[in-house]
């Protein structure tokens, strides 16, 4: 049990490549933090730094108060989990479990036991007989887990540990992961691509792109204030809206419609010092039907109607999408997320949108529906810097 | 092809059972002769019966009888399993280094020890008679060892480096992680899971340093370090008159032994897969 800091933490390759460009994170003992971006970010070098397997270049790293740059991986503490598990695959499930104990040269009844607790603790008690080879995909993650909770590490290094498992088994394990680290209490760094990990696991999240840190902090308040338009645009299923909007004497004129900004937005971009031209962005679930919003309540946003391209119907909700004429917005980051999300290349002109109107909305697939959104939601990005123009730390 | 037509159909199946017995003869004939030839006695020796008619040990036992075979042979079991061993040693430390690291010069080397590998052994026959001769090599069991070796490791070390290769990385890092230092890393993890790789090495390299005649012929003058294949050649009948064919049959069924028994015994090492389950599901 110890906390980690990264004190200005680089990683250049020597080739002269910036993988992880001064990274300042602390992480306090028994915190669960996770590393998310999409991949090429450096979030995995970060990690492998913190593990040891690879060299920091610039900046100090100190576990539990000491530097550790120059330690090498096995003096340092830690456990870590790979995404492929990483099984000794000559070694039974309980020698693979016992295999840092024998390292450290742990009397047999001590690995005895501490395997049978670890087993205990991840169901994995009548399979310690058995090879990595005749167990599942979610035994051999859990085997993983075991062979690093069996020594009680200062911390456990996870690097997209679930990504190999089935959907349905990954959020299965999501929640025991989660529990796990929650009975044990040892500090965690788990590096994921995977937004919804990122949002349900941790208590803070540090969002990544091309090596530098873009926001640190609790995944609700990352969703709700984002600093720029790649984490607005990272966190989020479905992500946020993004539609350019032109700024005109405290409102805000896009192919939404246009709306007065409320006195709160309105304080931000002015202390923000904003440019004409901004990129408006607005989440799925601040959109409704407008027939169902008080009259009252309507005037404090915006309207459009629009034809309803495609309408999936999930119950609870409705998720309607639109294809609205214009230009999309455009932004390097913006290019870079559609590019994570493979996105870039599907054909579409115009700006597609998506909504999450309730359940009760009489909005039908190909028909015309009148869309009110709300203007205090709004988030305002600058185009040329990404930067939050409505970013509080409220 | 399964396919095509759906289930097999007889006419397949004899097709392919003729094919299969084809091939096996053709390999196996020519042993089967000299083994029928090796228990013929040297009277019935050249009557063209493929099952000899009166069966005799008579040519085993004259091979043994002098100690010109049965040096041989020791002297050729001692200099292949030496060179094999010290051959697959190097060799898989060599390969663990090219599959793992970047280490300036690896282009080099590998490009080195393909060369040799490609060099035609029979232009170095006479230079490596004459630096032998010099240092006192010529007609030793190391004047053998050493260019066996020299030959052997670029096979050796392409084979490994390609198991090596097959070896997920993760587990070493894992096994960094667990607490093992390098060394720790490679003999417990890595070199159980390379184990079917250096088998299949020590087999290739053990057949080549056994099968040799060329540097063995060249490099030899006496019964002390003469192997087998060259006994062979100095191999003559009881008389000047008579053909030894019958010894020399006999010599070459007692040295396929060892090979056959050397393979049986590593064979049941190498099994396909061993590395399966160590990633992914």
């Amino acid at each position: 049990m110890a906390e980690i800091v990264l004190d200005k933490v680089s990683k250049r390759y020597p080739d002269g490549a910036l993988a992880v460009q001064e990274v300042n994170l602390e992480i306090a003992d028994g915190e669960f933090i996770i590393l998310v971006g999409p991949s090429g970010c450096g979030k995995s070098t970060t990690l492998n730094m913190i593990a040891g397997l690879e060299d920091i270049t610039e900046g100090e790293l100190r576990i539990g108060g000491q530097r550790v740059n120059e330690k090498a991986p096995k003096d340092r503490d830690i456990a870590m989990v790979f995404q492929s598990y990483a099984l000794y695959p000559h070694m039974t499930v309980k020698e693979n479990m016992a295999f840092p104990l024998r390292l450290a040269k742990v009397d047999n009844a001590t690995v005895e036991r501490k395997v049978s607790e670890a087993a205990e603790i991840l169901d994995l008690t009548q399979h310690l007989e058995r090879k990595p080879s005749n167990l599942s995909g979610g035994q051999r993650q859990r085997v993983a887990m075991g062979r690093a909770i069996v020594r009680n590490p200062k911390a456990f290094l996870m690097d997209e540990p679930l990504s190999n498992l089935d959907a349905k088994l990954r959020v299965q394990m999501r929640t025991s992961v989660s529990r796990l680290q929650k009975q044990l209490g040892t500090t965690t760094v788990y590096v994921t691509h995977d937004q919804t990990e990122a949002m349900t696991l941790g208590d803070r999240v540090v969002v990544m792109r091309g090596g530098v840190v873009q926001q640190i902090g609790a995944p609700q308040f990352l969703y709700e204030h984002p600093a720029n338009l790649f984490v607005a645009g990272f966190i989020g299923s479905p992500s946020m809206n993004f539609v350019p909007a032109t700024l005109e004497n405290g409102s805000l004129r896009s192919v939404l419609g246009d709306c007065t900004l409320t006195d709160r937005v309105r304080q931000l971009v002015e202390g923000a010092d904003a440019p004409r031209e901004v990129i408006m962005g607005i989440r799925p679930e601040h959109f409704e039907d407008a027939a169902l919003v008080d009259a009252a309540v309507l005037a404090a946003g915006g309207k459009f109607t629009s034809q309803v391209d495609v309408l999936e119907s999930m119950g609870s909700d409705k998720y309607a999408y639109f294809n609205l004429t214009g230009e999309q917005a455009a932004s390097a980051e913006l290019q870079e997320l559609a590019a994570d999300a493979g996105s870039d290349d599907v054909p579409g002109d115009g700006i597609s949108l998506v909504t999450r109107l309730s359940s009760a909305s009489g909005a039908v697939e190909g028909a015309s529906a009148d869309i009110w959104f709300d203007a205090d939601k709004v988030q305002l990005f600058d185009p040329s810097s990404g930067r939050n123009l409505t970013y509080t730390e409220r | 092809m399964a396919g095509i037509g759906g289930a097999e159909t007889t006419g397949k199946r004899v097709g392919w059972g003729l094919l299969n017995a084809v091939v096996v003869i053709y390999a196996l004939f020519p042993v089967l002769w000299i083994v029928s030839l090796s228990f013929k006695s040297s009277k019935t020796l050249a009557d063209g019966n493929f099952i000899p008619r009166e069966w005799s040990f008579e040519n085993y036992q004259n091979i043994f009888s002098t100690t010109e075979f049965t040096r041989a042979l020791i002297n050729s079991i001692g200099i292949a399993l030496i060179a094999t061993a010290i051959a697959v040693v190097f060799g898989t430390m060599a390969a663990y280094a090219i599959a793992r690291l970047d280490f300036p010069g690896k282009n080099l080397l590998v490009g080195v020890s393909l060369l040799i590998a490609m060099f035609p052994q029979v232009s170095l026959v006479s230079p490596l008679f004459e630096i032998e001769r010099s240092l006192g090599l010529f007609d030793t069991w190391p004047g053998l060892i050493l260019p066996y070796i020299t030959f052997a490791l670029p096979l050796a070390i392409y084979t490994l480096s390609a198991f090596f290769r097959e070896i997920p990385w993760e587990l070493e890092k894992a096994a960094k992680m667990d607490g093992a230092t390098p060394g720790q890393a490679f003999r417990r993890v890595i070199a159980p899971l390379a184990a079917p790789g250096v088998f299949t090495t020590a087999i290739l390299v053990f057949i080549f340093c056994w099968n040799d005649f060329l540097f063995a012929i060249s490099l030899t003058s006496t019964e002390q370090s003469r192997t087998v294949p060259v006994a062979l050649s100095f191999f003559t009948g009881s008389s000047q008159f008579e053909d030894p064919a019958g010894s020399i049959a006999a010599a070459a069924v007692v040295i396929t032994i060892p090979i056959i028994l050397f393979v049986l015994f590593f064979q049941r090492r190498i099994v396909a897969g061993l590395t399966s389950g160590a990633v992914k599901g």
